[in-house]
């Protein structure tokens, strides 16, 4: 039972909403004292987290040998978009005031906007190609797309680096588990390079035993 | 236009002596005695100035729970949590290099040497924030004339209290220990430059920079350094924590210029705290018309 509610997609989907019911309510008490701080903050914060789990359910499913796994990939990315575009449009509006010029200025001028800019504008063939039916339509060439999320997840970070004044701390904690998941990938892509190496040289040396094998 | 034009006269002025020296000598008393009492919320009254701003104040809450002291850590809440460890008594003042007279100066002291006012002041953070803030002070020329600077004093320098055991923040190496700041001599010297030890006609919270503190309201927050236990006059321009830190974001003047952008964005707006949207930041925080002599035929891009 508990295994079933774990695994429903509906339970993980209400609690990825989480952090937006969270800023709501404390926007509705009043309490913060920089409001538009917190939200811009938080709705980049929470985009983030989203894009590190997307890229997290690989290894997972790899080290886990659940391919369970798969079914909340999906979701999460959307939620890495629904966040981003939040945190666009509170930047839009509460920051720029829709001041078009100063925002082509500021995208342009400010290298921190202008990766968090791009990794946006990355973000959205993915999120418009993430139906099945986009899926089997783009066929090899949708895995080939998709594989955006690793620029996508590298801008972001550096995005939030080059924003921070003076105490790294944070962006940090971030960079490092993108380290992790990217040096994963890394790390299976040479064990697999090796490996075909191998069997080549193997089969290069031992003509009787590649034919064999 | 909300900013007051000061006028020539000094409120000692205008208030008969008598009654002038009777509530100095009140205030003395009263400070003392509230600040001894080591009660947060003591009460620290100052007599109004001309040189208030008509703004309405932001609230205490707003003022006391929001705040940059990486002595205590980085982000905005952490004064507010970790200052309770700060010892604010006894507390000393070393004022010492190009003076006369140079002294050691018990907090008691410094709030004897001038009756306290209330400045109503806007303070405008580097980050591109902002607030009204209703400090209680004496003018910082108070303090430097009573040790007789000399000719070669043409800066202050400012340190801020290094203790590890009360200030958690200083394990971290985010900024080089201690906290320094400075002006020119002339910039210290102005009226609008005072020495904070109150808020909201209350003793200073230990999160605001207690107990004395230097605000300069015409400059990005950070120039006005907390928490002061060694002043120095001296004859080079001192060396300061975010121009260290950062010089190609952070010059020694730092003087509020909405024309000038931070490398990483812009200084044209502001977002004052208890408001929706952001509003125009004015050139010295719109104190131009008492301050801007000072920069006369200064190229403030290049003097940032």
């Amino acid at each position: 039972m508990l295994l079933r509610v774990l695994q429903s997609g509906s339970l993980w989907f209400v609690l990825s909403l989480l952090p937006l019911l969270r800023a709501v309510l404390l926007l509705w008490q009043g309490e913060l004292v920089n409001p538009v701080e917190f939200i811009t903050r938080s709705s980049g914060t929470w985009a983030l987290v989203f894009l590190l789990l997307t890229l997290a359910i690989t290894p997972l499913r790899q080290i886990s040998g659940w391919s369970g796994w798969l079914q909340y990939r999906r979701m999460l990315g959307l939620y890495a978009f629904f966040y981003a575009v939040l945190h666009f449009g509170i930047y839009l509006w509460l920051d720029q005031l829709f001041d078009w010029a100063a925002i082509v200025r500021d995208i342009i001028e400010r290298p921190f906007i202008t990766v968090g800019m791009l990794a946006l504008l990355l973000l959205i063939p993915l999120a418009m190609t993430s139906t099945k039916a986009m899926m089997r339509r783009l066929k090899r060439r949708w895995g080939q797309l998709h594989r955006l999320i690793y620029p996508i997840a590298i801008l972001a970070v550096v995005h939030f680096w080059w924003l921070v004044k003076k105490d790294l701390s944070e962006p940090m904690i971030y960079a490092a588990v993108l380290t992790l998941l990217l040096g994963w990938r890394c790390r299976a892509w040479l064990l697999g390079f090796t490996g075909r190496l191998k069997q080549q040289n193997a089969r290069a040396h031992n003509p009787h035993r590649g034919q064999a094998g | 236009m909300l900013i007051r034009r000061p006028g020539d006269i000094l409120p000692s002025e205008i208030t008969p002596k008598d009654v002038f020296l009777n509530r100095r000598q009140f205030m003395a008393a009263a400070a003392g005695s509230a600040l001894l009492a080591g009660e947060a919320a003591a009460a620290l009254k100052g007599i109004p100035s001309r040189y208030s701003a008509s703004e309405q104040p932001n609230s205490r809450k707003e003022i006391t729970s929001y705040n940059n002291f990486y002595e205590f850590g980085t982000s905005k809440e952490d004064p507010a949590r970790n200052a309770g460890s700060l010892k604010t008594r006894p507390w000393q003042v070393v004022v010492e290099g190009e003076a006369g007279k140079p002294k050691t100066f018990g907090i008691e002291e410094i709030l004897k040497l001038a009756p306290l006012e209330e400045r109503i002041y806007r303070l405008r953070c580097v980050e591109g924030w902002s607030m009204v803030i209703p400090w209680v002070g004496i003018p910082l020329a108070s303090l430097l004339k009573a040790v007789q600077p000399t000719g070669n004093a043409k800066f202050v320098a400012f340190e801020t209290l290094n203790d590890p055991k009360q200030m958690p923040g200083l394990a971290s190496r985010v900024l080089d220990w201690p906290y320094r700041e400075g002006l020119r001599m002339d910039e210290a010297l102005h009226p609008l430059t005072i020495l904070a030890v109150g808020l909201y006609g209350e003793v200073l919270p230990n999160q605001n920079g207690a107990p004395i503190r230097l605000v300069v309201p015409w400059k990005y927050g950070f120039k006005s350094i907390k928490s002061i236990v060694r002043i120095r006059l001296q004859a080079q321009q001192p060396a300061t924590s975010w121009n260290l830190a950062a010089p190609n974001e952070y010059g020694f003047y730092s003087n509020v210029n909405p024309a000038v952008a931070h490398p990483r964005w812009s200084q044209a707006t502001e977002r004052r705290i208890g408001e929706f949207l952001k509003r125009k930041t004015l050139p010295f925080n719109g104190y131009g018309d008492q301050v801007a002599r000072l920069y006369q035929g200064m190229d403030l891009a290049k003097f940032f």
